[in-house]
């Protein structure tokens, strides 16, 4: 065995917020990968219906807000056929919800790592974010079969889809923070979790476009970090209108969430395995 | 002398009675307590424990150190900072290389991957890099044996316990870690993996590597480790060749109590009132024969109705194995639970060997644990061992022996008697 000569790494009681350890945290990125490889694979292989339900699941929805939204409140689609226009919304929301959901729940999920084993408690809840990914790919997948179907040639700047994904990520990480340290103490935080997320969903733009928000209103409307994703996200794909600058007020709540998230994960990091 | 691996200066840990324990509180009750803390109503007291206070020590590298007591002495906390786990409440840990866990075996094993993927994510829980793992992975499957080599691409849920427990040993001892905190993993599998287990780990000490051993096999702990530690009650009792600490552990052995008295908590819906040890005339009795029996008798108060009441009692030896763990369930209907003093008795016949147990008990529900005293009592039982050290009980069965065929005269004949 080689001489150790390595540095002495200190265990002494820490007061206060500490600095983000970014760097150990990538010499784990290999946790990060096998976490969620591990959710991954156990969700499809426990599932009846396998992958045939990631496809059937926006089929469903779309019908749904086609029925509820469409033709029920007559709902505009800024002149792209309201199917892809609905469906593009769901596929990026049930990333988002799901992600957020899963990042509230990961330290308690992982709740007999977080006891026995030492890793960057940020693990988790980061490697949480990532099998989401499956199903999201699927559904654009599934998007782009759609969009063939109807005719409807993709706007040029779609790539740039996948700077939504990661702001998706960031939106969903900064409250899934909060909540999966107050879940560690707090059990009933998953319920509050669950409550949030659905009326999340109806202040956001999924089955309906941002132009219905009054212009008086689209400001504080933007304070919802969803309304700037998804505004850019069909920009993006379908060329609807380009968002206005109130989409800065969406990314700065985004930071600020991910921030306070971090800050309060943190604080309280040390506790987690003597509480949870 | 060689240079120090871990350094443990003046370290205390305190845990807070109800945030620990898994008692989880709900957001009401974290604001209302906020606000009555606010109101002056009510003070933020909670009940706390000091799982550890002041230990100081030193472990150098290469070392083997035992680490030895009874439970709830501050043993696993210990592991928990060795390994940064927890932070200690005052006081400096301080490690220096690679710390690796072998701490209950499997923990971060997934039932719906199967054995291969099980290493690379057991692998990369350890903190080991895909290709480290790559690597070691003909060694590891070696380790684990035949069998879970043949199974290698199945689901773990479909292995044998032993199956499972040999892969995730495998996994953790090819971790290359300087210190490797251990924790009761022999307490598993069988006496053939127990002992290829422990020559893994004496083999560690060969490769220089340090060595942190918790564990209630006393044997386990003199073989291999050559220093220990004594916890008690959270302070170091003993510290020394790990030979003498384990004798001076066992001759300490522990003070006999035949009865006790809780203090009440008139705020708890199930309290405890006394426990005690009764001989066959109903004194309370803290050592006796061996062959007497005895019984155990608890005494509770029910102030709200629980459902489901279920009560247990259980008694453990000095090695820290339960001879005994007897539910009310197992023999009765759960459904009463009403309000009153109860008091409980369970008779032991004399099938107990020789030696001191701990008698503890348990009140609770399916659900929920509500009263849960580990060292309630302590018993010393007295008399012959009759040279057999290692049973455990001693049950007195009556043999059955008869004669069933004379020697055949043919075969006297083959072998004539010497003739004088």
């Amino acid at each position: 065995m080689a001489a150790v000569a390595e540095q002495w790494r200190e265990n002494r009681p820490t007061a206060g917020a500490r600095v983000l350890r970014l760097g150990e945290l990538w010499s784990y990125r290999e946790l990060v990968y096998f976490l969620a490889l591990r959710d991954v694979k156990s969700r499809y292989k426990q599932a009846f219906f396998g992958i045939g339900w990631t496809v059937f699941q926006p089929i469903v929805g779309v019908a749904i807000f086609t029925v509820v939204f469409r033709r029920l409140a007559e709902v505009p689609s800024e002149g792209v056929p309201y199917s892809v226009f609905a469906l593009l919304g769901f596929v990026i929301w049930s990333y988002f919800a799901g992600s957020f959901g899963n990042a509230s729940g990961s330290l308690v999920a992982n709740a007999s790592l977080v006891t026995k084993i030492y890793f960057p408690r940020l693990a988790a809840p980061i490697a949480s974010l990532l099998p989401g990914l499956v199903h999201l790919t699927i559904g654009l997948a599934l998007l782009s079969g759609l969009m063939a179907l109807v005719g409807f040639v993709p706007s040029l700047a779609a790539p740039l889809l996948a700077v939504c994904v990661l702001w998706t990520m960031a939106v969903a990480l900064g409250p899934g923070l909060l909540f999966a340290t107050m879940n560690v103490k707090y059990r009933d935080v998953g319920a509050v979790a669950g409550f949030l997320t659905q009326l999340w969903f109806l202040a956001s733009p999924v089955a309906y476009p941002s132009s219905l928000v009054p212009d008086a209103w689209r400001w504080a409307y933007a304070a919802n970090p969803m309304v700037g994703v998804l505004d850019t996200a069909r920009w993006a794909v379908l060329g609807t209108p380009r968002p206005g600058p109130e989409i800065l007020v969406s990314l700065g709540v985004t930071l600020a969430l991910l921030g306070l998230g971090l800050l309060y994960f943190q604080r309280t990091e040390r506790e987690f395995a003597d509480v949870i | 002398m060689a240079e120090a691996a871990i350094q443990i200066e003046d370290v205390s840990k305190r845990y807070l009675l109800g945030e620990h324990h898994g008692a989880h509180g709900t957001l009401s009750d974290a604001f209302g307590g906020s606000v009555r803390r606010l109101l002056g109503r009510e003070p933020a007291h909670l009940p706390e424990i000091w799982s550890l206070r002041d230990v100081s020590f030193e472990v150098e590298t290469g070392q083997a150190l035992g680490v030895i007591g009874r439970n709830g002495a501050g043993k696993s906390t210990l592991l928990k900072l060795v390994t940064h786990i927890t932070e200690p409440t005052s006081g400096v840990v301080r490690t220096r290389g690679r710390v690796g866990s072998l701490l209950e075996v499997g923990t971060g094993f997934h039932p719906e991957l199967t054995g291969r993927e099980n290493v690379y994510l057991n692998g990369a829980i350890l903190g080991m890099r895909r290709s480290e793992v790559a690597q070691r992975f003909d060694e590891i499957a070696e380790f684990a044996g035949p069998q879970v080599r043949r199974f290698l691409e199945t689901p773990v849920k479909r292995y044998s316990s032993g199956m499972y427990l040999r892969l995730a040993f495998a996994v953790a001892a090819h971790l290359d870690a300087d210190i490797m905190a251990v924790d009761e993993v022999l307490a598993v599998g069988d006496a053939e993996f127990q002992r290829k287990c422990l020559g893994k780990m004496s083999s560690f000490e060969r490769e220089g590597r340090t060595i942190v051993f918790v564990s209630h096999d006393l044997s386990a702990v003199a073989k291999l480790c050559p220093t220990a530690v004594w916890l008690d009650a959270g302070r170091i009792r003993g510290y020394g060749p790990s030979r003498e600490v384990v004798d001076d552990y066992v001759a300490a052995g522990i003070t006999p109590t035949a009865e006790r008295e809780f203090s009440d908590r008139p705020d708890a819906p199930v309290a405890a009132r006394s426990a005690a040890v009764r001989s066959a005339a109903g004194n309370a009795v803290a050592s006796l024969a061996r062959d007497e029996p005895f019984t155990l008798e608890l005494r509770f108060v029910v102030r709200e109705r629980v459902a489901d009441l279920d009560f247990a009692v259980f008694m453990e030896n000095l090695r820290g194995v339960r001879v005994l763990d007897e539910a009310w369930s197992e023999t009765a209907v759960l459904e009463r639970g009403a309000p009153g003093e109860y008091v409980a008795r369970i008779s032991v016949p004399p099938v107990l060997v020789v030696g001191d147990y701990v008698v503890g008990f348990w009140v609770g529900s399916a659900y929920d644990t509500l009263i849960y005293e580990e060292e309630a009592l302590r018993l010393r039982l007295e008399g012959d061992a009759k040279g057999r050290r290692n049973r455990i009980v001693q049950l007195g069965l009556a043999w059955e022996v008869e004669r069933v065929a004379e020697p055949r005269p043919s075969a006297r004949r083959a072998e004539p008697l010497p003739r004088p």
